[in-house]
């Protein structure tokens, strides 16, 4: 495939300048542009034409690794990065499986890792390994609670869970059994799919047949729709909630009339147009243009992700330089210690404020309640 | 658990198991014929519904390249074969023949308002585009170690298999796509509703089906792979080339996958990599009828369905398990009563 070829163009040219350039701010950044979770990988390697290249007086220079997916080559991508090209922080990757897989490595060798996954595992509990990861999208008890809040205040009762069997479906189901539980809702049935699934007609008669007064359904990309089409050819005539998992324009391309009406809680990206002005606002408006410049469609969320952890670099680097020359493990350091305090600092999809306990960092800036009309996306009011 | 709900299951059952028994047919066909395990089936499946998907959202499916590269790979090797032996007439033909039906597909494509084409056009030239993939990739691949173990050609098959799916992920990108159904229309059989697409989905894999078996039974081109399956050096003798028998069942795999294709496009949706497991399904229905017998495995595929089905209904995060643990009573029933023949090639 071309982007292989690319790719180790990309590393000989790396390689042969890395001695020239020194000084130079090293970046890597592991995506997963082709497997399974391609979906979510494609926007994040294309944002990375995007990221700033000079922070603080110095030359910034990215190196673009592709996992497959695969956690195993996730790892070997981390180590390749870390004790060959010797970055100074690394953006990646974008599978909840993969980041798991690799915390120890980026911690072991002191490098700070700014992970763009949905999954809240990669900082919590926060641990001392942790302590080097940092978290670029909105943690799922976030976007949760406001969903709850959400089906609280419109009245519902009970609610059926419709998860893929996966890390993202299985920490939802968890996340969700202990908000509705506070918040008086009872979960009458919990059903589980998995992504490539041709039929959903057992799990949706099994939702159906318990009569919830609503569903929520948790499944990254596209595999967000058939368990709503499915609901809906049955008969089902509850609310139906999503995750921002399915905040993608292909879930209204695929959904057609059967996903009209969702409430899904996400990133103000969506519905730009329509939230009032803020720093965000500019910041995803910006990001948006350059990336339909560059590559002639609208990214995903999923590619603010990876542009954020550019800002919230962009934010520490400068103060990170004063305490040593970029490759050294004092500068790396330092890194991590001011990314962890990063205060107020604007991105794509709300605001970071960084706490030693809190590596995710975003408030209820972070998310807003949208719904789909007349197949849009709008805010829901 | 009442009648309702198991209608609707076994509805839903028999739809998979249909599409499951029309893959073990072919997995079957091109085992038997060539000893090729046909790993890269479930890619034909994927290829037939998103290049349907992008044909009727009006955008270039791209394959129409992979199509002409290939076939100029294949016309080169064709001429370079030529060049070294001596120039034939008739071959030359054949190669002028096939770039030029590659090259008026992409004219087609490019030039034909695809999105409003009506849907039989649309299905025709999906199938117009991907069966021919099916003899050139055994050309390219298989052919030229048609003779090597079995082993062999089950990795060039998983070699084939995973490039494919690379290939895929390039010419369709990662999101999923489906269809629109057949006909919007759906019925009532007693409480329950039928959705019409299901009855497409049943209807044509019969008739497939059974106009396989009419073809095997009755025409000569079917009992010359017959013939080859059973005996491949005797047939050869009796003058059936297995070049033509292996292009042959790899064109018919090829229909067949990117028909079930098509036909479960609208009522799920697909991605560039789902095809795999829903062929190896299919291979699970082709195992249980031990890999030689044609209504044993389609009889099999359809349990599978009905078995997935069911699983999903009661045990949704099981349901993977327990279709695949399906295959391990079966092998060991298998392994106890047939007798096994040491196969040296």
């Amino acid at each position: 495939m071309p982007s292989k070829k690319m790719l180790s163009a990309l590393f000989l040219s790396t390689s042969l300048i890395a001695p020239l350039a020194n000084a130079d701010i090293k970046i890597g950044v592991v995506s997963s542009s082709t497997g399974p979770i391609a979906l979510v990988g494609i926007p994040q390697k294309n944002t990375v034409a995007l990221l700033p290249t000079s922070i603080g007086g110095e030359k910034v220079s990215y190196i673009s690794l592709d996992d497959g997916s695969d956690p195993t080559a996730t790892v070997k991508a981390f180590k390749k990065l870390i004790d060959e090209e010797h970055v100074d922080a690394i953006i990646g990757p974008s599978g909840s499986g993969n980041a798991m897989a690799v915390i120890q490595f980026a911690a072991e060798s002191g490098t700070p890792m700014l992970a763009p996954v949905g999954t809240a595992a990669v900082v919590l509990p926060m641990t001392e390994q942790k302590k080097w990861v940092f978290k670029t999208t909105q943690n799922d008890d976030l976007i949760a609670a406001a969903i709850v809040e959400q089906m609280k205040a419109s009245g519902v009762k009970t609610i059926g869970l419709i998860g893929t069997a996966d890390p993202y479906g299985e920490n939802w189901a968890k996340v969700m059994t202990n908000l509705t539980e506070k918040a008086g809702i009872q979960i009458v049935a919990s059903e589980q799919f998995q992504r490539q699934d041709t039929s959903m007609t057992g799990q949706s008669l099994k939702i159906i047949m318990t009569n919830p007064d609503a569903v929520l359904i948790a499944a990254p990309g596209s595999s967000s729709v058939m368990p709503q089409t499915t609901l809906k050819d049955q008969g089902y005539g509850g609310t139906i909630y999503q995750t921002h998992g399915a905040a993608l324009d292909a879930f209204l391309r695929l959904g057609g009339k059967a996903v009209e009406g969702t409430i899904l809680a996400a990133s103000s990206m969506l519905v730009l147009d329509e939230v009032p002005d803020s720093v965000s606002k500019e910041i995803a408006t910006k990001y948006i243009a350059d990336y339909k410049k560059l590559y002639g469609e609208v990214p995903a969320t999923f590619g603010g992700n990876v542009y954020d952890a550019g800002l919230l670099l962009e934010n520490a680097i400068p103060n990170a330089l004063k305490s040593g020359k970029p490759g050294t493990a004092e500068f790396r350091s330092a890194l991590r210690d001011t990314l962890e305090i990063s205060k107020e600092v604007p991105s794509t999809q709300g605001v970071y404020n960084m706490t030693p306990a809190d590596h995710s960092g975003f408030d209820e800036r972070g998310r807003i309640m949208i719904t789909v009309k007349d197949g849009k996306w709008a805010l829901l009011k | 658990m009442n009648l309702q709900i198991a209608t609707l299951l076994g509805q839903d059952g028999l739809t998979n198991g249909a599409i499951y028994a029309l893959l073990a047919l072919s997995i079957l066909l091109v085992f038997t014929v060539t000893r090729i395990l046909l790993i890269p089936l479930g890619e034909f499946v994927t290829f037939g519904a998103l290049t349907m998907a992008a044909i009727q959202m009006g955008k270039l499916p791209q394959l129409e390249w992979l199509l002409l590269g290939l076939t100029c790979i294949d016309c080169s090797l064709d001429l370079y074969q030529q060049a070294r032996s001596r120039f034939n007439r008739r071959k030359l033909q054949g190669v002028a023949l096939k770039l030029g039906y590659a090259a008026t597909l992409v004219i087609l494509v490019h030039t034909l308002p695809l999105a409003e084409l009506p849907m039989g056009a649309q299905i025709l030239l999906t199938l117009a585009l991907i069966v021919p993939l099916g003899p050139i990739m055994y050309r390219l691949f298989f052919q030229p170690l048609a003779d090597a173990p079995s082993l062999v050609l089950l990795i060039v098959s998983i070699a084939v298999h995973v490039s494919m799916v690379g290939t895929g992920l390039l010419l369709f990108g990662p999101e999923g796509a489906r269809t629109k159904p057949f006909s919007d229309s759906g019925f009532h059989l007693g409480s329950v509703m039928l959705k019409s697409q299901t009855l497409w989905v049943i209807l044509v894999s019969i008739f497939l089906i059974v106009t396989l078996f009419i073809a095997f039974e009755r025409t000569l081109y079917g009992k010359a792979l017959r013939a080859t399956a059973v005996n491949r050096m005797g047939a050869r003798l009796l003058g059936i080339s297995p070049v033509f028998a292996g292009k042959v069942t790899f064109a018919l795999a090829a229909f067949i996958g990117s028909a079930s294709g098509i036909l479960i496009a609208p009522i799920t949706t697909l991605y560039y990599d789902s095809g795999f497991i829903i062929s190896l399904k299919g291979f699970v229905g082709a195992i249980i009828g031990g890999l030689v017998s044609y209504p044993l495995a389609a009889i099999g595929s359809v349990a599978v369905g009905m078995v997935e089905a069911f699983s999903m209904f009661w045990a949704s995060g099981y349901k993977e398990i327990i279709v695949f643990t399906l295959i391990i009573p079966f092998l060991i029933w298998r392994s106890m009563t047939s007798h096994h023949v040491e196969d040296d090639e």
